[in-house]
């Protein structure tokens, strides 16, 4: 579904990406883990197409397709996902505008006829079930005074709405509580179909208790160097990643 | 040598250019000077408002128009007015119901419609307490009423346009609100210019009288149906008493190619509560001005505003809240969203006078550039002459956050439609503000509207 292959990306002069290779195929759940500053999130924005990173070097293709030529909108209405470490503030706009939008412009993309308001309340009200999110955020800016963990929470309901093929979720755990970090984890296995993947950016272990990956990567300094099964996630819990050859600081 | 002569020739030439110009200020104030003798010469109006007009226009001429070194006019260039020869303007036509029904958004108000200056439909059917007669009437019957308020508040000396509107202003609205109405249907004021108004002038002249705890919704609205170039140059005074409430809000949707000056005067007595809202969309350069002076104790302004232009457009505003009496709250806020190579100039004054305690003045405005040729000049000021006052200010000029379209646009929303949220977002907290709820939604459509395409 997604190949990856010696991507390379700068921001601004600086090589954040140093030849990155991937792999993920449909029905598949990677982990990608690594120390701080290492470019977990410097991967998920360039799959997601953020213009302020440079793709110098490499290819991306997204079933098959050249996903570096599509611009960010395509990318999402094609099924692509990115849950972001550091969800946007919006003021002005209310977060069900904004969600509606978002779903009748993929609809519209697909060919599929729009939602009027009140059939997307029905919708609205299925989807903030899975979340465990009270409808009353539906009316409030998006993200504009949430919470950080109502933020994450968020990212996760719009998830369920758009219902991506690949969602990539940067930190989508950092800064829950135990039960937010369960509801989160319920809502990307509720998800998961045979037909798409996900790939979770973590710094814990205790999230792939819930979403079981299929495999681990550590990412550092802008390549992937050591890959494994959900065991190597135990293993960098306890002894961290200075043993890995071209992780170390 | 030859330089010397040369410049000098030059300069020698420049000055013949201005003499024998169609287009000088020089030209366009002689001829509202033939202009003001000939009506002058015919008229039948009596003897105090005469002379109050031949001393308006005297003031005009004098004065001229403002040059760019007067501080308040110092980023409007005001030439493309000054330059041009307005007609007076002929006599309108009929507004077609379905044109009527677009300007109300369709909503059922009382109004009263004012073709290129002259009243075209007075309101029927108004409730007890209310009274809507034309300055032209009024002027007819010699009242008691005009002889002691017309151009008392906004007065020809306090500047060009107001001099020039008392020179010339012809008819308006007359609104009284007997003490204790409440009126709860607004009175919407249209004011349209058709093809008769194309290269005229027009000077509608209003006055307000909102008695002891009075309340109403008033609404001015500024547009063309069949006009392009012409000029609009309106003054509404208002008197709000004891008590009494008012809002009152600004539609200008003149023609892009017009020109519109327009000023509020208001006066407050004590425990007035005034809530004013300028949308300023039309013209291809206006200016409004909306002043208010809190002369009674706890006294409430409220003077919001919204413009929204594009292309060549200028749009300016300035406000100016006179604290005179203490214990009284004023607030402001004015936001701008400006494309092409539109510029807008906000210009807010809060003056607070030594007597004046315990103000709570808060004042800001907000700009959103969309276009890198946009701009915007913005001076918002305090001057307080009192030692306890609580007063605030600031002004933004800015663009549409970057993280945030790109956000949208990983959500599938496309650049278009993300800007086009992104800048009505910008807008709501201001709109939100407007209390008349049909006017509320009427205007965010038509802010959404503009940035669809
Ligand atoms: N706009 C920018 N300008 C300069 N450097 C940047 C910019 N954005 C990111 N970087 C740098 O790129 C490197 C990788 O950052 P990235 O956010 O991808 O790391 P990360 O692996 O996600 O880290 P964390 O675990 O802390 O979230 C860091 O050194 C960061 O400082
Ligand atoms: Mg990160």
């Amino acid at each position: 579904m997604l190949e990856i292959r010696n991507l390379h990306a700068n921001i601004g002069d600086k090589e954040i990406l140093r030849g990155i290779d991937l792999s993920v195929q449909a029905g598949e759940i990677h982990a990608v883990m690594g120390p701080n500053g290492s470019g977990k999130s410097t991967l998920a924005q360039v799959l997601a197409g953020h213009p302020a990173y440079e793709v110098t070097q490499g290819t991306v293709l997204y079933d098959g397709r050249n996903l570096l030529e599509m611009d960010p909108e395509v990318r999402a209405q094609e099924g692509i996902f990115l849950a972001f470490q550091y969800p946007i503030e919006i003021p002005g706009v209310t977060n069900a505008y904004f969600l509606r939008s978002a779903y009748n412009e993929i609809r519209k993309a697909k060919g599929m006829p729009e939602l009027d308001p009140l059939e997307f309340l029905d919708l609205m009200e299925e989807k903030t079930k899975i979340v465990e999110m009270d409808q009353a955020m539906m009316n409030r800016s998006v993200n504009t005074g949430f919470s950080g963990g109502e933020k994450k929470r968020n990212e996760i309901l719009q998830m369920a709405v758009l219902e991506p093929r690949l969602a990539i979720l940067d930190e989508t755990d950092s800064g829950l509580d135990i039960d937010a970090l369960k509801v989160v984890a319920n809502g990307v296995n509720a998800l998961r179909r045979p037909d798409n993947a996900t790939i979770v950016v973590t710094h814990y272990q205790r999230l792939l208790n819930y979403i079981i990956p299929d495999r681990v990567h550590v990412l550092a300094h802008g390549r992937i160097v050591k890959s494994g099964g959900k065991e190597l996630a135990l293993e960098l819990e306890e002894r961290g990643y200075d043993w890995i050859p071209g992780a170390a600081a | 040598m030859s330089e010397a002569v040369d410049a000098l020739t030059k300069v020698g030439m420049m000055v013949a250019d201005a003499i024998s110009s169609e287009n000088s200020p020089r030209a366009s104030i002689e001829a509202y000077r033939r202009d003001f003798d000939e009506a002058d010469k015919s008229s039948s109006e009596p003897q105090w408002l005469r002379s109050m007009r031949r001393s308006a226009m005297d003031t005009f001429e004098s004065g001229g128009f403002p040059s760019m070194k007067n501080e308040d006019w110092h980023f409007t260039n005001i030439a493309p007015v000054a330059e041009h020869k307005f007609q007076p303007a002929k006599k309108g036509a009929a507004v077609s119901s379905e044109a009527l029904a677009r300007i109300e958004y369709g909503q059922d108000w009382h109004t009263v419609v004012f073709v290129n200056g002259r009243l075209a439909a007075p309101s029927q059917g108004l409730p007890a307490g209310l009274t809507i007669t034309s300055l032209a009437s009024e002027i007819e019957g010699d009242t008691d009423l005009i002889k002691r308020h017309f151009s008392k508040l906004a007065t020809p000396e306090s500047g060009t346009f107001t001099a020039l509107n008392a020179a010339f202003a012809i008819d308006g609205a007359v609104i009284r609100l007997a003490a204790d109405t409440v009126v709860e249907k607004p009175i919407h004021l249209v004011f349209v210019s058709d093809a008769g108004a194309e290269q005229a002038a027009t000077h509608p002249h209003n006055l307000v009288f909102a008695e002891r705890h009075s309340q109403a919704t008033i609404i001015e609205s500024f547009v063309a149906v069949g006009a392009d170039v012409y000029f609009t140059n309106a003054v509404t005074e208002v008197f709000v008493a004891d008590g009494a409430r008012l809002s009152h809000y600004k539609l200008q949707r003149e023609s892009q190619n017009a020109f519109h000056v327009g000023t509020l005067q208001v006066h407050q007595a004590r425990d007035s509560r005034y809530e004013s809202f300028s949308f300023a969309t039309g013209a291809e350069l206006s200016r409004t001005n909306v002043y208010t002076t809190l002369a009674g104790d706890a006294a409430e302004a409220v003077l919001n505003g919204l413009y929204m232009v594009d292309g060549k457009q200028h749009v300016d505003h300035q406000t100016r809240i006179e604290h005179v009496a203490p214990n009284c709250p004023s607030h402001e806020l004015y936001k701008g969203i400006l494309d092409g190579r539109s510029h807008g100039v906000f210009n807010g004054k809060v003056y607070v006078h030594p007597e004046a305690q315990k103000t709570d003045g808060k004042q800001s405005n907000n700009n959103l550039l969309l276009s890198d040729q946009a701009r915007v000049d913005t001076k918002p000021q305090l001057e307080i002459f009192a030692d306890d006052v609580k007063c605030t200010h600031g002004a933004t000029v800015g663009r549409l956050d970057e993280t945030a379209l790109f956000y949208m646009r990983s959500r599938g929303i496309g650049t278009s439609q993300a800007r086009r949220l992104l800048t009505y977002a910008f807008a709501a907290d201001v709109l939100e503000k407007l209390e008349l709820e049909p006017l509320k939604e009427a205007l965010e459509a038509q802010v959404l509207e503009r940035f669809t395409s």
